[in-house]
């Protein structure tokens, strides 16, 4: 048999069983058998130059092919195997995907008057305000006195009132920092004034701690229209676009005009609800009542007055807000000593 | 305030029912609480009978069988246990279908055997008093079957109005009528005290005296009625005195009631025959006086009290409440009528030292004016003379007079724009001012504005005008309007960011933020194992002791919280809070001028496991001090702030598991596991871990400046170094990184690990991940094992360390 023959018949040979092996084991026996180190080809090759010139070229070439085939197929090979062999071990890699998966990591969550004090805040930041804090232990001067309370008015009563001392308390309300924050910042000013305050109050409505943000914008032509264009935006910032708001005149000792406002209720449409019942957000009225407010009274602007409030030359308005009603308004909490039982099942629901 | 409809309706009828009404005045300034009804629900199935016939029923002694006239062709027979009932009365009855007040509707019954066709009605049955003894028998006159709402009233809606403290006009009926009137347009009837049969001039028989300040008492008035018949009053007083919440009590009794509800000034009548030495004087009472009132109380009075005496002593205390001792009673037949005006604040602190609240206080306290006083005499005598067939001697007291003469204030058109950002026309506003009575006069740029002495205490400037123009025109028609905010500064300060940010980082930790009472109680100091609990703050007027200081820190709301959800089966307790807390230095010398500190602190508590158990992780770490320490440290990367642990503290705090927390140096809180004794005061046998930093006293964040960490490779190593057993991780951290510059750029514990026997007693294994880095170039091996060789040399030198080999 010529050589060239036989290295016809040897790679013959060898394509049959790469095609036959079906591991990647196997194949490798394939390699090692046709193409390793003791194999017949590659000794073929080295022995080329012992051969007569005149055959050298041939035999050379034809085992240099033969060998480069081989190899070319078995890199084919191999790739198709471990295709196959990838997909077989992920087959038997299975598992219960019904099973529960890792927990995610512990989300926490802000409270609920938190979550309501910092909308507001949002709502108040956007219209151009900063945001100013007080003392919660309060002077009654700031508390009471400066913001135009009679010496007789009732919610200066021990009963009413949490005292530390004869002239000191704990805020019932914000506005104090009406007077301290213009003893500190000539008009324009525009503030509003989050926080804590007290009043000696405990029943399903009314907890003796609870918080408030008051509103503050005096300049030279602030208006009782501003103040309801103001609320207005307020009220649709926090509870959707489609809200009006109410201007009910009522009294406040600082404040001359004084308003209560009103938002329409978001659960009814004039207090029926979608299904025809009278709505118990509202109680059927179809508006909620949501702050007091007012154009800030002279007298209070009189105590600063030569901080450059003279009641002549500028005018604004004041607002209070009660967080927690706004709060248990907008998420539909029905008791407000929720808010400060913090049972962690109430914590989570406020994403 | 109660406002009947139907006594209103005789001063003023708008025409519109009490919803719309209600609406109305909410919109106009006057808060209608709720709208109750009084007396029965539908008139139908009532009316006037005439008792034709009565005898006893066959098997009940008590019973009667009636027949009664009641229009129909025939009389109607009907069951009545009243002992009065008699043939020949003319009486109410309810006919079956008749719904009563309660909401019971009346059926055809047979009572003891004999039918029953219908009810003859007692005036308790009808909410007219609460006189339930016997039948209610109406005058003769009226015709059998005429509807009984016709004669007597048996129904009408009542508004409960909240009237502000600005307003003490509105606490009488006419007050109201004038709002109404001046609310929806409707006609106001003249004041029910223009008529007074009563004279001026000197009175006889009676002298008056005030020794009290002016002040005190503004004006006190007296007339003398004669030939007083005292009784009962008619229906239609009673029925009105019911519906506005006054019991009826005799007719001179309910004269002043009624008149105080109509005019708002409350009164007094004295029986003239028990005033000793027929004279009466003002004065301050004596401290400790005593003097038994009305309701048959001892009263125990202070001198800044008024009293009214007569020659025995004091028998009134003035404007809270009269005295037993010249009450009037079934034989009185002459009655000194007294109205006066007395010092709102005054009779506000009586009322309050006595706890006694009538009428009559409520009302001086919101300051009358002293012109109501004699409306008040005016309506008065009228009705005495009415009602209880008396005469009036001539002449009245007048110790005081009338007020101050009416101020008249400007008011401008421009102003009125200004405020409002809305002009009223002159006219509209002419015609608001004049619908609540006051007198207008037109000047050069507005309207000059005269109050009426009702309401001269409210009006004082041209704004409180503007509220009773902006008020009756409606605020709800103003437009909105957006003020541009001139101001400088806007948005969140750097610091409330801050806080913020803080909140963030604990929530993103898996934290829930919670809010806790500012109010603590005096014993925390004592459950947290502490000597001295620092100076607390306490309140002079507590609602209860649990809540009668002012919390010096956050832990007590976290462990009270961390309890009452661990009670409920909350197994993983990871909460924070983000407050103030409340110290001074002198707790005792609190004041104005010395207001305590409001440090805002953040806290956080943990316990039990760390996550969820789950399928694949049976038993998640429980928290512990790392816990809390890994959470403090999020917060602290979150604001970009330096820190570290300084010197264990607390005795509340497990000795060898706590420490304090240190920023710049200066010590601004602590981190560790709570004590297990504290925990278990708080019901906790588990490790409960946490920390309270001061947020306030933190540094605010500077901004970060770039540092190029090159795109060289670092080089990691993991070094075992034996140890003694006293040096810290901080302690080898700090000689590593001391000794590792330039090349080192990181160091980290990994592992520790003991072994007596093969390591020895008193020394461990700590492995350390080392990080190696250039910013200019990829490190060689030589020059690592050279900056290797110094760590080695350095660690040996300071910390009597060794590196194991072979790890
Ligand atoms: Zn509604």
């Amino acid at each position: 048999m010529s050589m060239e023959n036989r290295i016809t018949e040897l790679q013959q040979e060898a394509e049959a069983a790469i095609a036959a092996a079906s591991s990647t084991a196997a194949l490798e026996d394939v390699r090692v058998r046709f193409l390793g180190r003791k194999a017949e080809l590659p000794n073929l090759l080295r022995g080329v130059s012992e051969l007569p010139v005149e055959q050298r070229g041939a035999v050379g070439k034809a085992a240099n092919q033969a060998r480069r085939a081989l190899e070319a197929q078995l890199e084919e090979r191999a790739g198709e195997l471990a295709v196959a062999e990838l997909t077989a071990r992920l087959e038997q890699d299975r598992v219960d995907i019904t099973l529960p998966a890792d927990p995610l990591p512990a989300v926490g969550r802000l409270h609920l008057i938190t979550q309501t004090w910092r909308q507001i805040e949002d709502i108040f930041i956007a219209l151009g305000y900063r945001v100013a804090e007080g003392p919660e232990v309060e002077s009654v001067y700031y508390n009471f006195d400066a913001l135009n309370h009679e010496p007789t008015h009732p919610a200066r009563a021990w009963t009413d009132t949490f005292y530390l001392a004869d002239d000191v308390l704990l805020r019932t309300h914000t506005s104090p920092m009406q007077v301290r924050s213009m003893e500190l910042q000539e008009p324009p000013i525009f503030i509003i004034v989050p926080g804590r305050v007290y009043r000696r109050d405990s029943d399903v409505t009314h907890t003796p701690q609870f918080h408030q943000v008051e509103g503050l914008a005096v300049d030279e032509n602030i208006t009782l229209a501003d103040l309801k264009g103001t609320l207005q935006t307020f009220a649709r910032a926090m509870f959707g676009d489609d809200r009006e708001i109410r201007l009910r005149p009522h009294f406040f000792p600082f404040t001359e005009p004084s308003v209560e406002v009103d938002v329409s209720c978001f659960n009814c449409s004039a207090g029926l609800t979608a299904t025809g019942e009278r709505c118990g957000i509202c109680k059927g009225t179809g508006w909620l009542e949501i702050l007091g407010s007012g154009m800030v009274d002279p007298n209070v602007l009189g105590h600063v007055a030569g901080n450059g409030y003279d009641p002549e030359r500028v005018q604004g308005f004041a607002f209070g807000m009660g967080i927690e009603r706004i709060a248990m308004l907008k998420y539909g909490v029905t008791d407000l000593r929720l808010l400060y039982d913090n049972d962690v099942r109430f914590l989570e629901q406020f994403a | 305030m109660r406002v009947p409809l139907e006594w209103l309706h005789e001063y003023c009828r708008p025409d519109m029912d009490a919803q719309t009404l209600a609406q109305r005045l909410a919109l106009t300034g006057t808060e209608v609480e709720r709208i109750e009804h009084h007396g029965v629900a539908a008139l139908e199935n009532f009316v006037v009978g005439h008792v034709l016939d009565r005898h006893k029923h066959p098997d009940a002694d008590r019973l009667n069988v009636c027949m009664v006239d009641i229009g129909g062709s025939t009389p109607a027979q009907i069951v009545c246990g009243a002992p009065n009932v008699a043939a020949g009365q003319t009486v109410g009855v309810a006919r079956p279908g008749a719904v009563m007040p309660d909401g019971t509707k009346l059926k055809r019954a047979k009572l003891r055997g004999v039918e029953s066709q219908g009810m003859i009605l007692s005036e308790r049955e009808l909410q007219i008093s609460d006189e339930h003894n016997g039948i209610m028998v109406l005058a003769q006159d009226h015709v059998p079957g005429t509807p009984l709402h016709e004669v007597v009233q048996i129904s009408t809606d009542v508004l409960v109005l909240e009237v502000t403290p600005n307003r003490p006009d509105c606490l009488g009926i006419y007050g109201v009528a004038r709002e109404v009137a001046a609310s929806t347009g409707a006609q106001l009837q003249p004041p029910p005290w223009e008529q007074d049969p009563g004279s001026f001039g000197p009175l006889d028989g009676l002298e008056l005296t005030i020794e009290a300040e002016h002040e005190l008492c503004p004006r006190f008035t007296a007339r003398i009625l004669d030939n007083v018949r005292i009784g009962e009053s008619p229906l239609w007083m009673k029925a009105r005195l019911m519906a506005a919440g006054q019991r009826p009590i005799s007719n001179v009794v309910d004269v002043t009631n009624y008149v105080m509800l109509l005019t708002g000034q409350p009164m007094h009548a004295f029986d003239y025959q028990r005033v000793a030495g027929r004279r009466l004087n003002v004065r301050n009472a004596r401290d400790g006086e005593h003097v038994r009132t009305l309701d048959e109380q001892d009263r125990k009075l202070d001198q800044q009290m008024l009293v009214i005496e007569d020659a025995d002593g004091p028998t009134s205390i003035a404007g809270v409440m009269g005295g037993a001792r010249s009450e009037v009673n079934d034989t009185t037949t002459t009655l000194i009528s007294e109205a006066a005006t007395w010092n709102g604040p005054n009779i506000q602190r009586t009322s309050l030292r006595l706890a006694l609240r009538s009428e009559a206080s409520g009302r001086y306290e919101k300051g009358l004016q002293p012109e109501q006083a004699l409306w008040a005499q005016a309506l008065a005598t009228r009705l005495f003379m009415d009602v209880c067939g008396a005469t009036v001697r001539p002449g009245t007291i007048d110790l005081g007079g009338a007020g101050p003469e009416a101020v008249t204030i400007r008011l401008r058109d421009s102003r009125i724009e200004r405020l409002l950002g809305m002009a009223i026309p002159r006219e509209r506003t002419r015609r608001h001012l004049q619908a609540i009575g006051f007198n207008v006069e037109d000047a050069a740029d507005g309207l000059d504005v005269t109050v009426p002495d009702f309401r001269r205490a409210d009006i004082t400037r041209e704004a409180d005008l503007i509220e009773e123009v902006a008020r009756l025109d409606g605020v709800d028609n103003l437009p909105a309007t957006l003020p541009t905010s001139r101001n400088t500064e806007r948005g969140l300060t750097a610091r409330q960011q801050q806080f913020r940010r803080a909140s963030d980082a604990l929530a993103a930790q898996g934290l829930h933020e919670m809010i806790g009472w500012s109010f603590t109680s005096p014993d925390l100091g004592a459950r947290l194992h502490l000597l001295d609990g620092g100076p607390l703050l306490t309140l002079a007027n507590p609602m209860s002791s649990e809540h009668s200081q002012l919390r010096t820190r956050l832990l007590g709301s976290l462990l009270d919280v961390a309890q009452r959800n661990r009670a409920r089966g909350v197994g993983r307790i990871a909460l924070f809070e983000s407050g103030r807390v409340y110290l001074h230095k002198q707790a005792r010398n609190v004041s104005a001028e010395n207001l305590p500190q409001e440090p805002h602190r953040i806290g956080a508590i943990l316990a039990g496991p760390v996550r969820r158990a789950t399928w694949r992780e049976q038993a998640p770490q429980t928290a512990d001090f790392f816990t809390a320490k890994g959470v403090l440290g999020a917060l602290f990367s979150t604001l970009g702030i330096d820190w570290e642990l300084g010197e264990r503290m607390g005795r509340f705090l497990h000795p060898g598991r706590s420490a304090e927390v240190m920023v710049d140096g200066r010590q601004i809180g602590w981190v560790g596991e709570i004590h297990p004794a504290v925990a278990a005061e708080w019901d906790f046998e588990d490790t409960v871990a946490g920390f309270e930093i001061e947020l306030s006293a933190l540094p605010l964040p500077g901004v970060p400046t770039f540092t190029d960490v090159g795109s060289y490779p670092e080089v990691h190593e993991d070094l075992a170094v034996l140890l003694p057993e006293r040096v810290t991780a901080r302690e080898l951290i700090e000689v590593l990184m001391r000794s590792g510059r330039p090349l080192l750029v990181g160091a980290e514990v990994f592992d520790v690990y003991r072994d007596p026997v093969r390591l020895g007693p008193d020394r461990k294994s700590v492995a350390v991940r080392l990080d190696y880095r250039a910013n200019d170039r990829t490190l060689t091996d030589e020059e690592v094992v050279r900056q290797r060789q110094f760590i080695v040399n350095a660690l040996a030198q300071e910390l009597e360390a060794t590196i194991r080999a072979g790890q």
